[in-house]
């Protein structure tokens, strides 16, 4: 296909937020206009590519709709782009969700908002680029583009909790620094694999994911490496110990900000996690399994545990976010195919079901002034239409059969226990505890939020109206169709997965022994 | 038609699934609207279950050795297969039927006692989503299938239970029951996890021939017996098996015709049924077996003990129902799934009836809900009054209602475990269940005598008899618990037996021993009951006063419930709390002090910039000496490279 | 004459000087004296660029050039130093080096 659609799916909201400098800002309005047409071309696009990929390039795989323009020759840095099964449900869930973002309201965004908007154009387009590059140094590149709009928006839009001592300065400052020593290991990892690839190839240089994959780095090296990575991916994956940027980053950040941290923004560390550690470096990632799995179900329990004791919805929401991660990671620790695609799926379903929980934490926010959940109560009454999308969203939360996360959880457990690992075992065994842990915290919050009798004090809350409509019913949609139909999901995982499974079974061979 | 009706079987749970989706969508405004499709919906898929069962009958021995199958893979990758379908057999007609008959007529009486309601559209819609998910579980093909929908109605129970979601008792009773069936789920899904790895598959028909190998599988006897009973925690809190029983009483928060349906006569047996389904890997490693058996008889009679002292018409109904079901699993822990799928039947009829009945007596009394408020109510309410006797006398086991028939089955085939050569376990469990016997006749009678003989306690109230469309359900049920069970009579060639069952059929002896004496058991309950509450020769007031502690004790459930609160607010929250305190003070700590040593540094640091001129250029001297002194300790090539020469 | 005066004992003289001139840049309060030690050590090291090609190299005249051009150049420092110095002192009406501390952390 040589129309280079990848390139316009992540140039469309740069040009919105173009457009959107020259709007005054007075017509905040018109800003979000311009924001929500731009997202949804995104979104339209990316989910033609999603129908073509689907129907024609299922069976044989591969990169697809690539685009290569070399952009420093010297370094062999390129604009490399291209989709495969594996990216093609993280840039849906991108698009799905920055879309849902720009209509999902947030008090604070009443001012500034049309700074406000053009920041969250910038940071979607940041984290399009992750999925859809190539080349090792695009990738960084975009990464690094995501954390700066993250941290202006919480520091200015942010908000501090009542129940615990916390400041949108010191959740901004907190997330953005912790993600930026990640990303300091990161970089380091990535040129020393670039400096030994050009060793191992005779001097010819390469950022190019691909191509790294095919260098038979030695094990040593992989292993050191990987470690280093996984330092910057886990800790964007919010993984035990290095999570405590998250319920703090959620919390102090507006509803927009959440709802793409929540959503995206962990899955770039899990993308790359794969992508880059497990594909490039496996290994490493065979050595460093048992560690990741085990802080992986310590993820679930611990944060499922902490989820208990929370009174501001937001913070349920984050460390329940924290224990949905741990699944994740126990799906990339089993380092099989069935593992690792639920892995995949989780991903995807996580994002969109916590979208969801966070456009509706932020809605209630919004009209009651209010996170405190001793303050609220009843809100069914007032509110129904936000009711039945927060009901949802936390069925799909506790893994409810029919809606989407239930088939990825279903699926990482299956691979978990296929490992041939007794570890993995014992750990999946604790782990699946969480899923009645998961089911007591957001229940619990689901009862003290919304039911029981009528408060006055909430009687002038508005329900859903307007366009804040768009969020509830697309993403509600979006989890039942892929929780009905788990096929159009799982499909395409397991083509992008396919190559990177086959991997391991390579590698572990060369090594001795099973996996 | 029946022909029709069997392969095209998913109709049977996608057309309540379609009023679900009508009404939630279109027609909530419109709740005249909403009822009409919920119970059209209803009424074909009855028919086309009739249809189904008429099929199955006629040609049971085809069915039973291979069931209808139709099935589509729901998602796949290397190594794992799932697919969703429909599989009719026997049992799955018998409870099709069973199922959409029973929410067909739960969903006509709801016409006339949810009346008036604010969320009638609601109701209708989540009872048609109830139905759809009941009968996706029923026709499922694989263990699966059941799970995806256990799960769906386990929803359907909290949106029910907590219907009227501005009680607050309500929603803590919702809560209650969906967490508590989830700790059960828990180990079901590991269970089934379980299952997946070593066999590769969760279809019942495959299963069912690669159990009996399991030694082919890589799997010991003992390893199947614990896959066995993680299993079985699934069912434990589905059925509300002691100790996952406490969310069934409180369950009645929801409105009666809920109860009726749900818990009562479907979504409480899907613990039974999938223990039905999945027999054959009890049978295959008999410790499992037994232990399934010795929690239905506890249950049984631990159930019946409670209900002996509770005052309100639901709650006893409750308890009666954990006590049925506590039978069903003792049946099936004989290994007999016929008198386990009989007895479901036969309670599914009685219970549903008596639930609808005390529904009937709720809407007369306005609402009232403790039993020494009624008395009198048989000349208010005639039919009510008939029907509700004869649930009565179905579940207290007397000849000919249907409760006696599939009573006694089970009594058969648990005195048979013990008499053919099995563990002397099985003798104690017969006697539980005979002992239980006797309490369901007394506390149900007790009830009955209460509520509708004597006078009217209460001169405030206007009891009323119930609008017809209440009245035809108790009529229909009335009629099916009195000829329901004469399909199971052992004189038929063909009985109930023949259809339902696991391995081979064998006309077993009718053993008159235990059909008498379970009638005289009842007998001795029902005479108990009459002397107490209907002659009054002896005062209930001064029996409780005299077992004053055995009273107390069961009048507040053993405190299971306070034990279940203590452990949940002091260990798990507890837990929670002191995990937030290490989560504030000890991760944030590190990394807040990680952020604090930096600046704390950084405060140190900062002093050598004094600002004065001559420090700063003592500072310049200094280095320069130290770098002139390396290089001339070092040589002349390294200095030169120091200042940047070519070496 | 008083014995043969080599290279080494214009390169202690130098060095003494040099000495001193530093001494008196670092522990100097006055500002102007500051300027004074500077221009002491830039003329130590013009005497030890003489004195090295004098004795140390022979015929060219490397040495003396490079000391001109030191003596223009400190001349022109001298110049703008005491420029500012005077700037400064009409501000804030000190000529104490420990008085301008505006740098401090």
């Amino acid at each position: 296909m040589d129309f280079p659609i990848l390139s316009v799916i992540l140039l469309s909201p740069i040009l919105g937020a173009l457009i959107s400098v020259f709007i005054p800002k007075e017509e905040s309005k018109i800003v979000k206009s311009v924001a929500g047409i731009t997202t949804f071309i995104s979104l339209a696009l990316t989910v033609i590519v999603y129908y073509l990929y689907y129907t024609q390039h299922l069976a044989t795989g591969g990169m697809q709709f690539t685009e290569f323009i070399p952009w420093v020759s010297d370094l062999n840095v390129n604009y490399s782009l291209g989709v495969d099964g594996f990216s093609l449900p993280m840039l849906l869930l991108t698009n799905i969700i920055g879309f849902n973002a720009v209509f999902s309201r947030s008090w604070s965004v009443e001012k500034r908002g049309k700074e406000y908007y053009i920041l969250l154009l910038i940071l979607i387009t940041g984290v399009m680029g992750t999925f859809v590059a190539r080349d090792l140094f695009i990738f960084f590149l975009f990464y690094e583009v995501v954390v700066i709009p993250i941290y202006i928006m919480v520091i200015i839009w942010g908000s501090g909790s009542k129940t615990k001592a916390v400041t949108k300065e010191y959740a901004g400052m907190k997330l953005t620094i912790f993600l930026l020593i990640g990303s300091a290991f990161l970089l380091a990892a990535m040129i020393w694999m670039y400096m030994e690839a050009k060793g191992l190839r005779g001097g010819a240089a390469t950022f190019d994911i691909a191509e790294l994959a095919m260098v038979k780095f030695s094990e040593r090296f992989q292993i050191i490496a990987f470690g280093m990575m996984a330092f910057g991916f886990t800790t964007l994956l919010s993984m035990f110990p290095f999570h405590s940027w998250s319920p703090d980053g959620y919390a102090g950040a507006p509803t927009s900000v959440s709802m793409i941290h929540a959503g995206v923004l962990k899955k770039i560390g899990g993308y790359g996690l794969i992508r880059v550690g497990l594909f490039v470096l496996p290994m490493g990632a065979i050595a460093w399994a048992p560690v990741i799995a085990i802080l992986a179900v310590a993820n679930v329990v611990y944060a499922a545990l902490i989820c208990l004791a929370q009174k501001d919805m937001k913070y349920v929401v984050g460390y329940s976010s924290v224990s949905h991660m741990g699944f994740v990671l126990i799906g990339v620790a089993t380092l099989n195919l069935i593992g690792l695609n639920g892995a995949v799926a989780n991903m995807f379903a996580h994002g969109v079901m916590s979208a969801l929980f966070f456009s509706m934490v932020g809605y209630i926010y919004a009209a009651t002034k209010s996170r405190y959940i001793p303050d609220l109560g009843g809100l069914a009454h007032q509110m129904p239409v936000a009711a039945t999308g927060f009901v949802i969203a936390a069925l799909a939360s506790a893994g409810l059969p029919g809606l989407v996360s239930f088939v990825p959880e279903f699926t990482t457990f299956i691979g978990a226990f296929k490992t041939s690992s007794q570890l993995i075992h014992v750990l999946a065994i604790i782990a699946l505890t969480g899923v009645v842990l998961g089911a007591v915290y957001v229940l619990r919050m689901v009862a003290n939020v919304l039911f029981g009798p009528r408060k006055e004090e909430w009687d002038h809350v508005k329900d859903i109206h307007g366009s804040y409509w768009i969020p509830v019913v697309s993403l509600i949609f979006i989890i039942v169709l892929f929780g009905v139909f788990p096929s159009l999901l799982m499909d395409m995982v397991n083509s992008g997965i396919e190559p990177i499974a086959a991997k391991f079974i390579q590698a572990a061979t060369q090594i001795g022994g099973n996996i | 038609m029946v022909n029709f009706a069997l392969e095209n079987a998913w109709l049977i749970p996608f057309l309540p699934f379609m009023a679900f989706v009508l009404i939630a969508l279109v027609f909530k405004p419109l709740p005249k609207v909403s009822a009409f499709v919920a119970i059209t919906c209803m009424l074909t898929s009855f028919v086309l279950a009739i249809q189904i069962g008429i099929g199955v009958f006629l040609d049971a021995e085809r069915f039973i050795e291979e069931p209808l199958k139709h099935t589509f893979t729901w998602f796949s990758m290397s190594g794992l297969t799932i697919e969703m379908g429909t599989q009719i057999d026997p049992t799955s007609a018998m409870m099709l039927f069973v199922v959409t008959l029973v929410a067909s007529l739960v969903q006509i009486y709801s016409l006339g006692y949810m009346h008036g309601d604010v969320g009638f559209s609601r109701f209708f819609a989540y009872l048609s989503l109830f139905a759809m998910s009941m009968l996706g579980l029923v026709i499922a093909p694989n263990l699966l299938q059941m799970f995806v929908f256990w799960e769906l109605v386990g929803l359907c129970s909290y949106l029910l239970i907590g219907f009227w979601f501005f009680k607050y008792s309500a929603r803590e009773a919702a809560k209650k029951a969906f967490i508590t069936t989830r700790t059960g789920d828990f180990g079901l899904l590991l269970g089934l996890l379980l299952l997946q790895i070593n066999f590769g598959t969760l279809d019942l028909v495959k299963l069912g021939e690669m159990i009996p190998n399991f030694t082919q599988y890589g799997l010991t006897a003992s390893g199947l017996t614990v896959i066995a009973i993680i299993l079985f925690l699934g069912p434990i809190g589905k059925s509300g098996q002691f100790p996952l029983h406490v969310w069934l009483p409180d369950a009645m928060e929801g409105p009666t015709p809920v109860s009726a349906l749900i818990h009562a006569a479907t979504m409480v047996v899907a613990g039974v049924y999938l223990v039905g389904r999945s027999l054959i890997l009890f049978q295959t490693v008999p410790a499992a077996m037994t232990f399934v058996a010795c929690i239905g008889a506890f249950t049984a009679l631990f159930a019946a003990t409670i209900a002996v002292t509770q005052v309100e018409m639901k709650k006893i109904l409750a308890y009666s129902t954990v006590s049925q079901l506590g039978y069903m699993m003792l049946a099936l822990g004989c290994g007999s799934l016929t008198a386990s799928m009989f007895h479901l039947m036969t309670h599914a009829f009685f219970k549903a009836l008596m639930f609808l009945g005390a529904g009937c007596v709720l809407h007369g009394m306005h609402n009232e809900l403790n039993i020494w408020k009624y008395g009198g109510l048989k000349k208010y309410m005639p039919v009510t009054y008939w029907t509700f006797l004869i649930g009565c006398l179905a579940i207290a086991g007397i000849p000919p209602f249907a409760g006696f028939w599939s009573k006694d089955e089970i009594l058969l085939v648990t005195y048979n475990m013990f008499a053919h050569g099995h563990q002397p376990i099985y003798l104690v469990l017969f006697i539980m269940a005979v002992i239980t016997a006797g309490l369901t006749a007394f506390y149900m009678f007790r009830m009955f005598f209460i509520c509708f003989h004597g006078e009217l306690r209460d001169e405030h109230a206007h009891p009323h008899e119930a609008p017809p469309s209440m009245l035809i359900a108790l009529i229909v049920l009335g009629a099916l618990s009195i000829v329901g069970g004469l399909v199971g009579m052992p004189w038929l060639e063909h009985p109930f037996g023949y259809y339902v069952r696991l391995g081979e059929f064998e006309h077993e002896a009718p053993n008159y021993f235990i059909m008498v004496g379970s009638v005289v058991v009842a007998c001795i309950g029902i005479f108990t009951a009459i002397t107490i509450y209907l002659k009054k020769s002896v005062s209930h007031e001064k029996l409780a006063e005299q077992y004053k502690g055995i009273y107390t004790v069961l009048y507040n459930k053993y405190y299971i419930d306070e034990i279940y609160l203590w452990l949940i607010h002091n260990v798990l929250d507890g837990l929670g709390r002191f995990l937030w305190w290490v989560d504030i003070t000890i991760v944030d700590g590190i990394v807040d002090g990680v952020g604090k040593s930096t600046q704390g540094l950084g405060s140190i640091l900062r002093r050598a910039q004094t600002g004065k001129l001559q420090h700063y250029a003592l500072v310049l001297f200094a280095g320069v000496v130290i770098l002139v002194v390396i290089m001339a300790m070092t040589g002349t090539s390294s200095a030169s490279s120091m200042l940047g020469g070519v070496r | 004459m008083m014995g043969n005066i080599g290279l080494e004992h214009f390169l202690i003289f130098s060095g003494t000087l040099f000495c001193i001139g530093l001494f008196g840049a670092l522990a100097k309060r006055n500002v102007i004296a500051i300027l004074m030690g500077l221009e002491i050590m830039l003329n130590s090291v013009n005497i030890n660029l003489v004195a090295f090609s004098r004795y140390a190299t022979t015929g060219d005249l490397t040495g003396q050039v490079f000391a001109i051009f030191v003596v223009a150049v400190a001349a022109a420092e001298v110049a703008v130093g005491l420029a500012l110095i005077v700037a400064i002192y009409r501000d804030r009406m000190s000529v104490n080096v420990e008085d301008f501390d505006w740098l401090k952390w």
